[in-house]
């Protein structure tokens, strides 16, 4: 029995090293045997990627219907679980088509940047001890500067296409993906100086608390920015349907479709993950074996997209500017500075652990309703004023009402 | 040869190939996408000289921020999108003597400078060595500040700039 409970606890370092003893079994030798695991490896982490965009665009489908008191999709399959099958093979026989004027190879190479750049992260999260594509000893800087290339892909989409919806879309997302990576990173600096690592394994291991209850403004800072970069409500201004149709992919049909597609929807995994591994303590936890416990908090994540999704309306593109320059982004900088002076002045006087998180929480829960009250009082000052004189000065406060209420 | 120099001269190739169509190409958002693409191969020589930081940095930084605003700026450009003209004009023939002098101003330098050799292999802590020079007054501490204060200078100026007048 703890012989079964072990080897599904360590599935796949056991796996790793029944294969590897295989391949020398085979005579290979050392460098083909490390390719021929590393091409699996990424085979994995491909289909990891493939196989939870398809699994999230049911479950996203199922929830967003269950909050909105509907049934969502339930007729291919039992409860409609072969839905995602019946979508590809819908986007795979549409007609490929290409609007005229556009730039053949920017339109056409636009989706595949999109879809490698979503994937590429993948690499540096770890599923547990040692099972990870590759423990980088810059991980968390990778994963940010990689997904950052999706920007490219997404202008480039925008402009190939030769649509001015495509253009105007394309124009918000470079407000806001380039405006929201300024606190996301700084929120992961937070975690990076308190881990004392920028490797996600690294991180993993430093969380004998998980972040989550040491650092909660830098989380709640990571997760706001995380929906806004994926793009997702309240942050979907740059594919706002209502406005600009569809944003910069608006002139994609059948498979190029269906790779930007998975590039938002893979994009949202990563980030959830990211945010499982930096703040939720990654593979960490009781019981169940690693890899299940990262999908759990993985999920969690995912979760909370749909959740918003479902719940909030979409923010105009001045309080989504106000939200980032005059409340994030100084809170982040301010955040960073006291953490880094709360941390070395417990740990100088030689706090226990428990003493230190505590410590920590206390100081970022202060700063966070501090943060949270500064522009609520605003917030109320302006609409005081505006009611009394029809003030001109109320719109400018209404971005840092909307961050009170987040 | 080995297969670093291979590597090195495929990224060299990439790099020195996409700046030169960066400079040449017709068009100005493909000027800027080929920029991109040199960028990355810069990326890739950090990656092969082991200075993964760098090369992350230089991709967060050079590709996903600072090449973006340029998109963004050519995209604002009026008129862009239509018949864009030759990239050379009548001041080529001057533009390429000068910058051939430069370039046989520059090269005795560069060869002939005793740059300083590094010890063979990097250290497994090459980050954190990074950081502590970062902070130690005897090395790169002062430099380090200045360019901070220049960035804040700067961040100032462009919020006066942008600054509504009342």
């Amino acid at each position: 029995m703890a012989q079964i409970y072990d080897f599904i606890y360590n599935l796949f370092p056991y796996l790793g090293a029944w294969l590897h003893g295989l391949l020398q079994g085979l005579g290979l030798p050392e460098w083909a045997i490390t390719l021929i695991i590393g091409l699996i490896q990424a085979f994995l982490l491909a289909n990891f990627g493939l196989i939870g965009f398809a699994v999230l665009t049911y479950v996203e489908r199922k929830i967003i219907a269950r909050f909105q008191d509907r049934l969502g999709p339930n007729l291919a399959g039992p409860y409609g679980v072969l839905q995602p099958v019946a979508d590809g093979i819908k986007l795979l026989t549409k007609e490929d088509t290409m609007p005229a004027g556009a730039d053949r190879w920017v339109y056409n190479l636009a989706p595949l940047i999109i879809a490698v750049c979503a994937m590429a992260p993948l690499v540096v999260i770890p599923f547990g001890p040692g099972v990870i594509g590759v423990d980088l000893n810059i991980g968390v800087l990778y994963a940010l500067a990689v997904g950052a290339g999706a920007l490219v892909g997404v202008l480039m989409a925008g402009w190939g296409s030769n649509n001015k919806y495509a253009l105007l879309g394309a124009f918000r997302a470079v407000a806001q993906l380039i405006s929201y990576e300024i606190p996301s990173v700084l929120s992961v600096a937070v975690v990076v100086m308190v881990a004392g690592t920028m490797s996600t394994v690294g991180i993993v291991q430093a969380q004998d608390v998980p972040f989550l209850f040491v650092l909660p403004l830098a989380a709640l800072v990571f997760l706001m920015s995380g929906v806004a970069e994926v793009g997702r409500t309240p942050f979907d201004l740059l594919e706002a349907e209502s406005e600009i149709v569809a944003g910069f992919h608006i002139e994609y049909s059948g498979m190029k479709f269906a790779l930007v597609f998975l590039g938002e929807f893979v994009h949202a995994l990563v980030v959830s993950a990211l945010f499982a591994v930096l703040f939720l303590g990654g593979w960490r936890g009781p019981w169940l074996p690693p890899y299940l416990w990262t999908l759990i908090k993985t999920g969690l994540g995912i979760f909370l997209f749909f959740w918003l999704r479902a719940t909030l309306p979409r923010i105009r593109i001045d309080q989504m500017l106000n939200l980032n320059w005059k409340f994030l982004t100084p809170l982040m900088i301010l955040n960073l500075i006291g953490v880094a002076l709360v941390d070395k002045g417990l740990r100088a006087a030689g706090a226990s652990e428990g003493l230190w998180a505590a410590g920590m929480f206390a100081f970022n829960m202060a700063m966070l309703i501090g943060a949270l009250a500064l522009p609520g009082y605003l917030g109320r000052r302006a609409r005081m004023a505006a009611m009394a004189p029809a003030a001109e000065g109320a719109e400018e406060l209404a971005a840092a009402e909307a961050a009170a209420a987040h | 040869m080995t297969l670093i120099q291979a590597v090195f001269i495929l990224f060299s190739i990439l790099t020195l190939g996409a700046g030169l169509l960066t400079v040449l190409s017709r068009h100005l958002f493909h000027a800027v996408l080929y920029l991109i693409v040199s960028l990355v191969g810069v990326a890739g020589l950090f990656i092969l000289l082991e200075a993964e930081f760098l090369a992350g940095v230089q991709v967060l930084i050079y590709i996903g921020a600072i090449s973006i605003l340029i998109i963004f700026a050519v995209m604002l450009t009026r008129g862009m999108a239509r018949n864009p003209g030759p990239p050379l004009n009548n001041q080529s023939l001057a533009a390429a003597v000068i910058a051939g002098l430069f370039f046989v101003l520059l090269a005795p330098v560069v060869t002939g400078f005793p740059w300083p050799q590094a010890a063979p292999g990097v250290p497994a802590d090459a980050i954190e060595a990074l950081g502590r020079s970062l902070v130690d007054p005897n090395q790169f501490a002062l430099p380090f500040e200045l360019a901070s204060v220049m960035i804040l200078v700067a961040l100032i100026g462009a919020i006066f700039i942008a600054r509504e007048k009342r």
